[in-house]
């Protein structure tokens, strides 16, 4: 047996470099057996670099990887697999056209006289999906099954093969506060059992609650290896960016200073019962001009959905919008843009950007497709615009031919706005335009909104970090199982009231965990992590149907 | 197929009456049988083949008889072996342009080396390995140098078919004796029914494809790749070796069909079989796999080429309608099921 | 080095080198390959031969191009040019006047009518039911020929009328009809949508469909105007094979130019997963699909192999352009630059 004091896996001076950029610079990294191991940094740190030098997708360019005391290299994730590292991605990499049994089984299945032994496969699957509490079909289709229960089945197939470590990605960005407290019982327990795990967050709360040991990873850098219990929040967050978290203070500062100017605030916009089948009950919006209104919600509270709507991407099936006194119906995007209305979606990657095209034509693209092709925008016009967005919102590279596809999480967000700002929009609607992006960024962006909301323009502002939301809205609107709950002045109203309106009567709420989560006062009261405090506002009301999310 | 059997459901809730509930849910599973992307397309052809077949019986005289549906199968066993090769490359979202030119090619190697005083027992060996090397090399080309499976088959296509013009540009006749008698044995099968052993030799390729595609890690892995490759791939299943052999297994079958369709040409010629790739590829559509990759049967690739067989054989029967509108049916069948398969997973959406 | 670096990386390099290679081969064989005469007042020479029988697969493959790079691609194209053939010679064919201008032009504007009713109907499979490119107009590809051969009730369909065949084998100042065609195709493509933002929102809805939408572009009418304009093309190029030969035969005119179209592209380094593409890189390609065919006459091969030829072509462009060959030189000559010593950046 290998010593318990002795870290199962060690690496030491690992590089990695692709095309023009050092993703790994000689970092060292190790984990100990039975414990919970969290990876820090902002994007772009190299923490996926690692994980996937760990889980042999890259090859390393310099120093050694040893696990269990035994040098290791890794040419494939099949190798590290069979070795006892087992891994869950943060976008859920399991087969939609398989059974649920063939998903955790796939490359192990049970054979018998050289054919797959399909009855032992489901009764094996059902037995790790009873597990993790999941009672589904083991032979229905992987499709068929929402996304969270499909992170489920993916943690099942990856706890099957004895994992000596397991890699969990961004586990809980999918998931509800059920969920996630079901996520944590399952890593308790196999931490009990000696497993080492790996856990990667953006949500501070998560790692503070469920990690015993933190490294942190700067720029491709090691920053350093900390036990979390002695390793405060703001100084974690500081390692992580590097500087003074002075910004945001100073934001908020201003956040209070700004107020709506009550004669000018005409109401720009006004849903009036506008709603959609499976998306978002009927419900009333009125947004006024330089006002900005943040939508606060789980996910799935139909707070993306009612978005959507005002954007004109989803089309809706009742109610209507009203735009400077008109009533409108809003089908295609097109149209919202040629009301002024610009929506950036919060999937940067599918929804946003088209990374093949140049920094330039991205930000050009909405207001050409405004004009139509047949009136391009002059050459000179669109290298002014560029020029002075880059300028403006300190993109990098500063260079307008360079592809988008190759700037970092950030510097793409960035983009997005400059492209949705090119249109001179009278409301803004932006969907999570923080998430996943680094602070820094993140500190510009906010700071935009008010600039941009003190011209006068209207901002519907979503975000899951209810700070975020706080600090900058003028209203906000909280919705609640795709309806909207409660529509409140920001005038000395709190997380924790918010949280309190958001949770309101949808979560059981365990009595410890409410204990724990009262000490810990959130730097980032992310909503995922709500389930705790909603426990004392908690009415009693029915309680949700239980099938309906494919749980029992 | 067993799987049919467990085709999701939830169960009826507890506490209401019994008897409705169980026919509902019956109902309900019926309905999601059909609107399934894996089960929908192969029962509505399944219906369609039949449905055909009796119209066929009911307006034709002589029609609806035993002979005439063993005669879809003599007639198309090697299109069912081609058929079988390209369910393997479009289960892993991929495509084989080149399988009719390889069918014209081994057809004009057996000719020419027959002529050339060959034994069978070698010349036979020779092209399967012959196409199977040529589905390895596309296979290579696809997976280590990343050219889309429609180019590099493209390029196999040209490759095979320009051959077939070097080896003769006239048609050769096959006189040698094992292959006339291959092409002319019938195996009877009582009732006055008989079957050639190209029938046999298709339904044996049928059966291992089934039992390999439903059985094998190898053949789950094929249904994997086209489910996602990518995280085939992070599940550390071997990606690149099955995509690379599925071509080889195309290839294959190719040689094969090509060996079974000179048993019933008796020649070799090297404009022969053009256009047979998209037949091939119209049968696995309308047996229902998916061209995207992930959903699809052996078996109703093999339905897929009965109802284009059976359409053949209502135009021969009609006597007035012109071949040309044989390509029209198939195109318009085409559209149908293709619409049907959109339809399908878009409701799963 | 470095300026060096930049050319063999540009994305025309290899298909240029191809091209040149071609010529050279050619020149070895026949001195005499870049002579251009003038005789009776018209360009001859093996160049004006190359560009004037290459014209109706540039035409296509131009029309191909912007079909790609939305990430589509149009396998009906043969079928069109059978069916445009086809109609317009039945039109011929059963006019009284069949040598008359205005006969020959009533029978090339159906024709070319009913091409765009083909093209939209591409369009409406691709952009409105959103069906996979690949299989919609597969189903034209199967059932066109069928109808070809419907309208020429299975005849090849011969016609004896001067101004149609003019369309295949006139000069005009000199110039082979043919090549004016597809340079005025060729050109207003690339004005069309280059000095407007077509180019851009074809592009973009190649790259991302979805982002694209949100931002505004209308990918509907995108994709209907592109598969009108290839069907157009093609039926176009249909119209020249089939006056070069003054007969439709609705089973072979146009056989496999889809594929040459295709080919032309993908040597002309348009990727088929769509997104950017070049125009330019669509001239060159069409151009080393006709040189080869040109040069194994030239060189004396039997004109048979010309396929295993266009085999070997598309097999040697693909794996130049390959990711994995670019990686696999980079790394080379890294490890070169190691071995000198000096550190040179392979960049």
């Amino acid at each position: 047996m290998t010593d318990p004091a002795a870290p199962v896996v060690e690496m030491r001076g690992i590089s990695i470099e692709f095309p023009g950029v050092k993703a790994l610079d000689g970092v060292d990294f190790r984990m100990f057996p039975g414990e919970v191991h969290s990876l820090m940094g902002e994007n772009g740190a190299g923490k996926s670099t690692l994980i996937k030098a760990l889980t042999g997708v890259y090859g390393i360019d310099a120093g050694t990887i040893t696990l269990s005391g035994e040098h290791v290299s890794f040419s494939g994730p099949a190798q590290a697999q069979a070795a006892g590292i087992s891994t869950v991605y943060q976008e859920v990499n399991l087969l939609p056209n398989l059974s649920v049994a063939e998903n955790i089984m796939l490359g192990r299945e049970p054979r018998r006289l050289g054919a797959i032994d399909w009855r032992a496969m489901r009764r094996r699957s059902a037995e790790l999906l009873g597990g993790l509490n999941l009672d589904i079909d083991p032979g229905s289709l992987l499709g068929d099954h929402s996304l969270a229960v499909q992170q489920l089945i993916a943690i099942a197939r990856a706890i099957d093969v004895n994992a000596k470590v397991l890699i969990l990605d961004e586990p809980t960005s999918s998931l509800d506060t059920d969920e996630v407290a079901e996520l944590f019982r399952v890593i308790r327990s196999l931490k009990e059992q000696g497993v080492a795990i790996l856990f990667v967050s953006h949500f501070l709360d998560q790692v503070y609650e469920i990690c015993d040991r933190l490294t942190v990873l700067r720029n491709g850098k090691l920053v350093g290896e900390y036990l979390v219990e002695e390793l405060l929040r703001i100084d974690l967050v500081q390692k992580m960016i590097g500087k003074e978290l002075t910004v945001l203070d100073d934001l908020e500062q201003r956040a209070r200073s700004v107020v709506v100017d009550e004669s000018d605030a005409a109401t720009f916009v006004n849903a009036s019962k506008l709603g959609r089948r499976g998306g978002i009950q009927p419900a009333d919006l009125p947004i006024a001009a330089g006002e900005v209104v943040g939508l606060a919600g789980l996910l799935g509270s139909g707070r993306t959905e009612f978005a959507r709507l005002l954007g004109g991407i989803d089309r809706a099936d009742t109610g209507e919008l009203t735009i400077r006194g008109k009533a409108t119906k809003l089908r295609t995007p097109r149209q919202a843009i040629s009301h002024r209305i610009a929506f950036s979606s919060e999937n940067r990657r599918d929804e946003g950007i088209v990374g093949d095209l140049t920094v330039r034509d991205n930000i050009v693209l909405a207001l050409q497709a405004d004009r139509g092709w047949f009136r391009p925008i002059p050459k000179k016009r669109q290298d002014e615009l560029t020029q002075s967005y880059i300028q403006t919102l300190n993109i990098r590279p500063a260079n307008p031919d360079a592809l988008v596809r190759n700037l970092s999480g950030g510097n793409q967000q960035k983009v997005l706005l400059a492209r949705w700002l090119a249109i001179a929009p009278r409301l803004l609607i932006l969907d999570e335009p923080t998430r996943g992006i680094d602070i820094g960024a993140k500190a510009e962006i906010q700071k935009l909104v008010f600039t941009l909301a003190e011209n006068g323009m209207s901002v519907l502002f979503i975000s899951a970090e209810l700070e975020e939301v706080l600090r900058l809205s003028h209203r906000v609107v909280v919705l609640r199982d795709r309806r909207v709950v409660a529509d409140l002045e920001n005038d000395g109203l709190t997380v924790d009231a918010l949280l309190a309106l958001i949770a309101d009567g949808s979560v059981e709420a365990d009595a410890a965990e409410l204990a724990d989560a009262a000490e810990l006062a959130p730097v980032t009261a992310s909503v995922t992590s709500v389930a705790p405090a909603d426990a004392a506002a908690s009415a009693p009301q029915p309680p949700t149907d239980p099938a309906s999310g494919g749980r029992a | 197929m067993t799987k049919l059997l467990d085709a999701p459901q939830r169960p009826a809730r507890s506490g209401g009456p019994a008897g409705p509930a169980q026919r509902q849910g019956l109902a309900r599973s019926i309905r999601s049988l059909l609107t399934s992307p894996k089960y929908g397309p192969v029962i509505v052809t399944a219906v369609l083949f039949v449905a055909v077949f009796v119209i066929g019986g009911v307006r034709y005289r002589g029609f609806f008889s035993g002979q005439v549906f063993l005669n879809l199968l003599v007639d198309n066993s090697y299109l069912i072996v081609l058929a079988v090769g390209m369910t393997f490359v479009i289960l892993t979202g991929g495509i084989d342009l080149s399988v009719g030119a390889v069918v014209a090619l081994s057809g004009m190697i057996a000719a020419s080396l027959l002529q050339s005083g060959w034994s069978p027992g070698v010349v036979i060996p020779l092209i399967l390995v012959l196409t199977s090397v040529l589905g390895l090399l596309v296979g290579l080309m696809i997976h280590v140098f990343k050219v889309q499976p429609f180019i590099a088959t493209l390029a196999a296509m040209f490759l095979a078919r320009g051959l077939c013009y070097v080896i003769s540009q006239n048609s050769i006749s096959i006189t040698d004796e094992t292959f006339v008698q291959l092409a002319v044995a019938r195996i009877p099968l009582g009732g006055g029914m008989s079957i050639t052993p190209s029938v046999i030799i298709a339904v044996v390729v049928v059966a291992v494809a089934v039992w390999v595609l439903h059985a094998t890690r190898f053949g789950r892995t094929v249904y994997a790749i086209g489910g996602g490759e990518q995280s085939g791939l992070l599940m550390g299943l071997p990606v690149a070796r099955t995509k690379v052999l599925v071509y080889v297994i195309s290839g294959f079958c190719s040689g094969l069909a090509g060996v079974l369709f000179t048993f019933y040409t008796l020649s070799g010629y090297p404009l022969t079989a053009i256009g047979t790739e998209l037949d091939a590829i119209a049968a696995v559509v309308i047996g229902g796999t998916l061209l995207t990759g992930g959903y699809g049967f052996v078996l109703g690739s093999v339905l897929g080429v009965l109802v284009l067989g059976v359409i053949q054989t209502i135009i021969t029967f009609e006597g007035t309608l012109s071949s040309w509108w044989t390509k029209i049916f198939i195109g318009a069948l085409l559209l149908v099921f293709i619409i049907l398969q959109k339809v399908l997973t878009a409701r799963r959406r | 080095m470095n300026v060096l670096a930049r050319v063999v990386a540009h994305r025309l390099f290899w298909p240029v080198v191809m091209l040149l290679v071609l010529f050279a081969i050619n020149l070895i064989a026949f001195p005499g390959f870049f002579t251009v005469s003038v005789r009776d007042g018209h360009l001859f020479g093996s160049l004006i031969d190359i560009l004037r029988n290459g014209a109706p697969t540039l035409i296509i493959a131009v029309g191909m191009t912007l079909v790609i790079a939305t990430r589509g691609i149009d396998l009906s194209v043969g079928a069109i040019a059978a069916i445009s053939g086809a109609v317009a010679c039945s039109i011929i064919l059963g006019s009284p006047t069949p040598g008359s201008l205005a006969t020959v032009a009533v029978a090339v504007s159906v024709a070319l009518l009913i091409s765009l009713v083909l093209g939209v109907w591409n369009g409406f499979l691709v952009a409105v039911l959103g069906i996979q490119p690949i299989i919609a107009t597969l189903i034209l590809m199967t059932a066109g020929r069928g109808v070809a051969m419907l309208i020429t009730e299975g005849q090849i369909l011969t016609v004896n009328s001067p101004p149609f065949k003019f369309l295949g084998s006139g000069f005009w100042f000199g110039v082979p009809i043919a090549v004016i065609i597809a340079a005025v195709v060729f050109g207003l493509a690339a004005l069309i949508t280059r000095r407007t933002a077509l180019g851009m929102f074809i592009e973009s809805v190649g790259i991302n469909p979805e982002a694209s939408r949100q931002a505004g572009v209308r990918a509907r009418g995108l994709l209907f105007a592109v598969y009108t304009f290839c069907a157009f093309c093609a039926a176009i190029a249909g119209l020249i094979l089939t006056a070069n030969t003054a007969a439709a035969d609705a089973n072979n005119t146009g056989l496999f130019i889809e594929l040459d179209a295709i080919l032309a592209v993908v040597i002309g380094g348009t990727s088929l997963a769509g997104g950017r593409y070049s125009l330019l890189g669509t001239l060159v390609g069409a151009l080393v699909i006709q040189t080869l065919v040109t040069t194994v006459y030239t060189v004396g091969i039997p004109p048979i192999a010309t396929m295993v030829f266009k085999a070997a072509v598309v097999t040697v462009v693909c794996l130049l352009q390959s990711p994995t060959t670019a990686e696999a030189f980079s790394g080379f000559r890294r490890r070169l630059a190691l071995r000198a010593g000096k550190g040179v950046a392979a960049s």
